[in-house]
């Protein structure tokens, strides 16, 4: 058959019909930010720790939910609007303010384009100063201690573990190839702790590995960490 | 004019015809749908509706899965394969390569577990409903009808609450007036405590309405309500009691948590609920003790259907060419005797549950693999690096070597030469030379173990309970009828040491679970309970039964024993026997052939502990666990429900 010109005239008009706008865009506002206290990060578990943010008034109730990064960073795509920023109770190795009602409280989060937010928590515990080094298939690591909350809500540190792991996610929960811990009750001296851990052989091989210090507060599920380090040993 | 009267013949008849009343044309009863008073008019049809509402009920583990009714509903649509629900908890490993993600996964997401069928609730709710207002029925079948939907219905909140902690308790169907105002349907969340005491309360209702017949076992029963009563009563001591180690996992309107004030009653109705049964008031129910071999009769147990097995008490009956069957036996079966080529040897038990069965003398050790120099033993034969032990362990595990349908399981490794040399291959088919012994042997046996080699043992094991050696119960097109056992007198009666052994009464609970023990071989009596024997009792009495994960929650023992360490083997052979040993990977135990001639040993077996390549997760149970998520949907449409700890 031979293609006529009225052909493609209606061809044409058929495809410009169907240009039409999809009904929204997609978010495009990025909200983001790190956990902090006093200025200093506060690094968690990788995909451990969850956030939350309700946005009232479109009928449904649930959340728009994220986890926060292994440095203590997240970041969420949004549409612009006044969102309720929350973390789930239990969660975190920090104390979030609950209301008289014993509900989570929540920071209201004004969004208008991107812009970066960050969320300012108490830890119940800090780890300073951390030095980790590498040397003949050992890594030790040595910092300080330091207790945020001291009031009635005090708890005392059931271990400090140094893990480290081939790939740059290093906690319990990331198949870490190797951990020394210590219990809290062992811990006599805030300042300067050391743990050293020897490195198991590693197929295929690889001269060094990712290192990071945590630490287990008592009848709190989440760790505290000291920032990820690529040691060579 | 025969024209003209055939034309005002037919048009006479069509007139006729179309005179009829309105009413008689347009009010036809329709022929596909019985209206509700015909179906509870006839104690057939009501069964037969009933016969529904026991097909729908819930267990943790199902031979025949479950399709994927829970919240959150799986992303194909798929079903649950039955023996996927027997083999996560490092108790086994699956050797399908579809399954590994249970031992890849470093952990379970916050709504696993999670269900939340009302549906069914409001289905059970309309079937008492109906069955009251019917006038047809002899009062005996109506009050038997609706104390076994009480029954169902108490069962289901069971199932939930386990799950979930605290749910809604709807009793009666709730119905939609159209007025836009849902307000009236939203119901909060009862306590924990309180779905508890809703399904003891229903126990104690409908027990002398159930009959007491020892023979009845797929419909409800005086003892299945009582054994559910004691169950559900055991479990909320020990939520009681345990609870109070781990104070994150409640909520203030104790939704979730039951105070620990309460533990003692509750211990004190499990046991007086167990002893109802024990001491025969709801039936002739004893122990099963026929057969003269204790690993036998111990299968058997599962695998009986006749009236000489009194210790079933209720279970989810199955027919063969009836329509109701399952595929554990096809999906499950050893390699070399498979019925259906290549479909065998999924559920593989591992050497973590192995270890757990005692040795004759009531102590526990690892299998002998090594002496005190570091040297290897030695085995003449497979089966008697397992000889000496709890007549258990043959009875749930198919041993290596092991006898099944007259035949036996063909599983090692590989040969090991006197040098220390290991010769082994990807497949039996593939052959490899030995030397001194010859060119292109056979080096691993039909049945495994080669790691990634699915449908055979990679640990070395294959399932033993449950496994039916029926001719032809493991081909796809028969299937399997062996019965599911939700409720039997063993655990009755370790339900009741538990609450005896709880409540201080030593000496009671030493006489029950010394019954069951002797049952399984070990007829040295305990003199001595402590609380990591009752744990360990019930793992290897209850092993694939669905209740590792419920047992460890109550006791809040999940956070230490799946805590998410990887395990060594040195991890894996110490602390046998403590409730709080570590069991967060599964390992496997292959046979390797010893070949050195010359030597004493040659020709015998040895054996080493080996963790199947595929396992590189380690489970890690959070506190976020022990009450599966509510989903957001269920929380968007009624506000009044609250949300778990931690959620």
């Amino acid at each position: 058959m031979k293609i006529k010109f009225h052909h493609i005239i209606l061809g044409l008009l058929l495809a410009t019909m169907g240009c039409k706008k999809d009904n929204y865009d997609a978010p495009s506002s990025k909200l983001t930010g790190r956990l902090t206290y006093k200025g200093a990060a506060i690094n968690v578990e990788y995909n451990q720790v969850p956030f939350e943010l309700y946005q009232p008034g479109f009928g449904k109730t649930g959340a728009i939910k994220g986890t926060f990064q292994q440095d203590g960073s997240y970041s969420t795509l949004l549409f612009n609007g006044n969102y309720k920023f929350t973390i789930p109770p239990n969660q975190g190795p920090f104390m979030w303010k609950e209301l008289a009602s014993g509900k989570r409280d929540t920071l209201a989060v004004t969004v208008s384009g991107s812009q970066t937010l960050d969320i300012e928590v108490t830890p119940y515990y800090l780890i300073n100063n951390t030095k980790i080094t590498g040397a003949s298939k050992v890594v030790t690591a040595v910092f300080d201690l330091q207790k945020v909350i001291t009031d009635a809500n005090a708890k005392n540190i059931e271990a400090v573990v140094l893990y480290i792991n081939k790939t740059q996610f290093v906690s319990a929960g990331d198949n870490q190839i190797a951990s020394t811990n210590i219990a809290g009750s062992a811990i006599t001296n805030m300042n300067n702790v050391s743990i050293s851990v020897n490195v198991p052989t590693i197929t295929p091989t690889q001269n060094y590995v990712f290192a990071r210090v945590g630490l287990k507060v008592a009848d709190v599920e989440d760790m505290i960490f000291s920032p990820v380090v690529k040691v060579n040993y | 004019m025969k024209k003209i009267s055939i034309i005002t013949m037919l048009a006479i008849s069509v007139v006729a015809g179309s005179c009829r009343k309105d009413s008689s044309f347009l009010d036809v009863p329709p022929k596909q749908v019985l209206p509700t008073d015909l179906a509870f008019s006839d104690p057939a049809l009501v069964l037969s509706i009933l016969g529904d509402l026991y097909d729908r009920q819930r267990d943790f583990s199902s031979l025949d899965g479950y399709p994927s009714r829970e919240y959150p509903q799986s992303p194909n649509g798929d079903r649950e394969p039955g023996w996927r629900t027997f083999a996560d908890f490092s108790e086994a490993f699956p050797s399908e390569n579809g399954s590994s993600f249970l031992v890849q996964r470093t952990g379970w997401g916050y709504g696993e577990w999670a269900i939340w069928d009302y549906g069914y609730i409001r289905d059970l709710n309309l079937f008492i409903q109906r069955a009251t207002a019917a006038t047809k029925l002899t009062e005996g079948d109506k009050a038997r009808f609706i104390a076994e939907a009480r029954f169902l219905r108490a069962n289901y909140y069971f199932e939930m609450v386990k799950r979930m902690g605290g749910v809604p308790l709807i009793t009666d169907p709730l119905a939609y007036d159209y007025s836009g105002n849902v307000t009236p349907l939203q119901r909060p969340r009862a306590k924990e405590s309180e779905v508890y005491d809703f399904i003891i309360s229903e126990a104690e209702a409908i027990k002398s309405i159930l009959p007491a017949d020892v023979n009845q076992k797929s419909r409800a029963t005086k003892a299945a309500a009582l054994a559910m009563e004691a169950r559900a009563a055991l479990y909320a001591g020990s939520i009681a009691k345990y609870g109070a180690t781990t104070p994150q996992v409640s909520l203030p309107g104790n939704e979730v948590g039951i105070p620990s004030t309460q533990a003692n009653a509750y211990y004190t109705k499990a046991l007086s609920a167990s002893q109802e049964i024990i001491n025969g008031s709801a039936g002739s129910y004893q122990l099963y003790k026929v057969l003269p071999d204790l690993s036998d009769n111990f299968a058997a147990i599962f695998l009986d259907k006749s009236s000489v097995n009194q210790e079933a008490i209720f279970v989810e009956d199955f027919k063969a060419n009836g329509g109701k069957v399952h595929g554990f036996t096809t999906n499950d079966q050893p390699f070399s005797m498979s019925d259906e080529g290549l479909d065998a040897g999924r559920l593989n038990p591992s050497l973590n549950l192995v270890e757990a069965f005692e040795k004759l003398d009531n102590t526990y050790a690892p299998i002998a693999t090594k002496d005190a120099g570091g040297n290897p033993v030695y085995y003449t034969n497979q089966l008697d690096a397992f000889a000496g032990r709890d007549a258990r362990l043959a009875g749930t595990v198919l041993l290596p070597n092991g006898l099944f349908k007259g035949k036996r399981t063909e599983v090692f490794a590989g040969y090991q030469l006197g040098d220390g040399t290991v010769i082994s291959s990807g497949d039996a088919t593939i052959t490899q030379d030995v030397p001194g012994l010859g060119k292109n042997i056979q080096v691993v046996g039909k049945d495994g173990p080669v790691n990634g080699l699915e449908f055979r043992t990679q640990t070395g094991f294959y399932i033993r309970k449950y496994l039916d050696p029926t001719v032809g119960s493991g081909r796809r097109g028969r299937g399997s009828d062996v019965n599911f056992i939700r409720y039997r007198y063993a655990e009755v009666l370790l339900n009741a040491a538990e609450a005896a052994f709880e409540l201080g009464q030593t000496g009671t609970a030493l006489g029950y679970i010394n019954q069951v023990r002797s049952r399984a071989g070990l007829t040295t009596p305990l003199a001595a309970l402590t609380f990591d024997r009752i744990v360990h009792e019930r793992r290897v009495e209850l092993a694939f039964e669905g209740h590792t994960l419920y047992d460890m929650k109550r006791w809040r023992l999940a956070t230490r024993v799946w805590d998410g360490a990887q395990m060594s083997v040195a991890d894996l052979v110490s602390n046998i026997g403590s409730a709080t040993k570590h069991n967060t990977q599964p390992f496997g135990l292959w046979p390797y052939k010893y070949f050195n001639p010359g030597n004493p040993n040659s020709g015998k077996w040895i054996f080493k502990e080996v963790k199947p390549s595929a396992v590189t997760g380690a489970n890690r149970f959070q506190i976020g666990n022990y009450y599966s998520q509510i989903g957001d949907d269920i929380l968007s449409a009624n506000p009044k429900i609250v949300k778990q700890p931690n959620q």
